[in-house]
């Protein structure tokens, strides 16, 4: 346990540093939130009614964009040698840096959400019922997103491929999302269901995640 | 403790880079893997390592702790000296303490061992590669691991601290250690040679 925690640590106080994922991030999504209303016009209503699928396509660009160095920064300085020859399980190392990422990167998005919702023009329990489902979605992006990461590893610039390989997986989790926000903003579907099949996509990509990215690393031993 | 490999056969981009190759080491015995540029010797060690798949042949530890695989009990220095730019000296090798596993020693200590106590609180980033390499150093000795995989273990370091290095290795030798070391310069210990690649 102390080995995983001593891994979470020290990959969330390297995307804190300077250089690191965690502010690109926040400031990837800020940037296309930001640039909609005008580039939609000053059309409240039609912001009101994009304005979850906005925050949701913003928060899935967002966390791809730093999720393609999650494996290739320690495959690049020879850390990923060290982590397959340490005594922790690779499946929970894996685990282990994705929790990291979606700390360091995922949570500032859902915090800076209410921010953002301003900008689109929702009412307050509106922006919180957005908060919410990025809440419990963003863990299955990331989840998901580590396998395309492992798979990508050992390519240059692999993170074009990166997006292509993690985009079907995240069509789920962006349709049932942006559903269960607008259920909760003005219905007529009840909000349960589709955050209940979002809370499953995390769920199961939180154990399939590690694993599929721990077999794809061991396979592409180089 | 004794650490062989028996009719061990590596295949890279589909090039054959050995077969057939033995090799034995006995605890306390420091093993050179030495040959021309693209013999093998870093693809040894990793497959040692468990880094690469073997193609043929075996690799077998005996007397080792059996709990454990041979690449949990073996500390790998690679080209790539695995330290963050964005971290310090101090955390990186704290970080590395922690996760290798076992039980680890102080750090602080292991950086004086290599000399680099001024640069504790100094991003790896700033360091030159000597001490970045003295720094990889450090990390054999904050977890004790019996079988020490090096590669190129003394490039980059200056007349003083390859005196330092090989009074370490010396000393995990005397402790039972196993040192198998890619090199081409001498290590300053004494080494029997496994020579690999002569034929080309």
């Amino acid at each position: 346990m102390t080995a995983l925690a001593a891994l979470i640590r020290r990959d969330i106080r390297i995307a804190l540093r300077v250089g690191g994922g965690a502010l690109i991030g926040v400031l990837f999504f800020l940037t296309v939130v930001v640039l909609m209303p005008f580039a939609l016009g000053p059309d409240l209503a039609l912001l009101a009614r994009l304005g979850p699928a906005i925050l949701w396509i913003g928060a899935l660009l967002a966390s791809l964009l730093t999720l393609d160095r999650l494996f290739t920064a320690d495959h690049d300085d020879g850390s990923l040698d060290l982590i397959l020859m340490s005594r922790t399980p690779l499946e929970l190392a894996c685990a282990a840096k994705a929790l990291a990422h979606w700390i360091a990167a995922g949570l500032p998005l859902i915090v800076a959400t209410p921010v953002l919702g301003l900008l689109l023009n929702l009412d307050g329990p509106s922006t919180l019922a957005v908060a919410l489902t990025l809440l419990a979605g963003t863990p299955a992006l990331t989840f998901t997103g580590m396998i395309g990461a492992a798979l990508a590893v050992t390519l240059q610039r692999g993170g074009l491929l990166l997006a292509v390989l993690v985009l079907p997986l995240s069509i789920p989790v962006l349709i049932f999302g942006v559903a269960a926000s607008n259920a909760a903003i003005d219905g007529p579907l009840s909000f349960g269901t589709p955050f209940s099949i979002l809370c499953a996509l995390s769920l199961a990509s939180l154990v399939i995640g590690p694993f599929a990215a721990a077999a794809s690393l061991r396979h592409g031993l180089d | 403790m004794r650490l062989s490999g028996r009719g061990l056969r590596c295949v890279r981009g589909g090039r054959e880079l050995f077969s057939g190759l033995d090799f034995d080491a006995a605890a306390g015995e420091a093993l050179a893997v030495v040959g021309p540029n693209g013999a093998g010797k870093t693809s040894l060690l990793r497959l040692i390592g468990g880094l690469l798949a073997l193609e043929a042949g075996s690799i077998a530890l005996d007397g080792g702790d059996a709990e454990l695989t041979l690449a949990e009990q073996a500390h790998y220095l690679g080209h790539r000296d695995a330290m963050k730019p964005a971290l310090t000296a101090m955390e990186n090798l704290a970080f590395w303490a922690e996760f290798l596993g076992g039980v680890p020693a102080d750090p602080a200590e292991c950086l004086a061992a290599v000399g680099l106590s001024h640069a504790a609180a100094l991003p790896a980033g700033f360091l030159s590669a000597g001490q970045r390499r003295r720094l990889s150093i450090a990390r054999l000795l904050a977890v004790r691991r019996p079988i020490w995989l090096l590669d190129e273990p003394t490039s980059a370091l200056d007349l003083a601290s390859q005196r330092i290095f090989a009074g370490l290795m010396t000393a995990h030798l005397g402790g039972g250690g196993m040192i198998i070391a890619a090199t081409h310069a001498p290590l300053g210990i004494v080494a029997r040679e496994l020579r690999i690649g002569d034929e080309s």
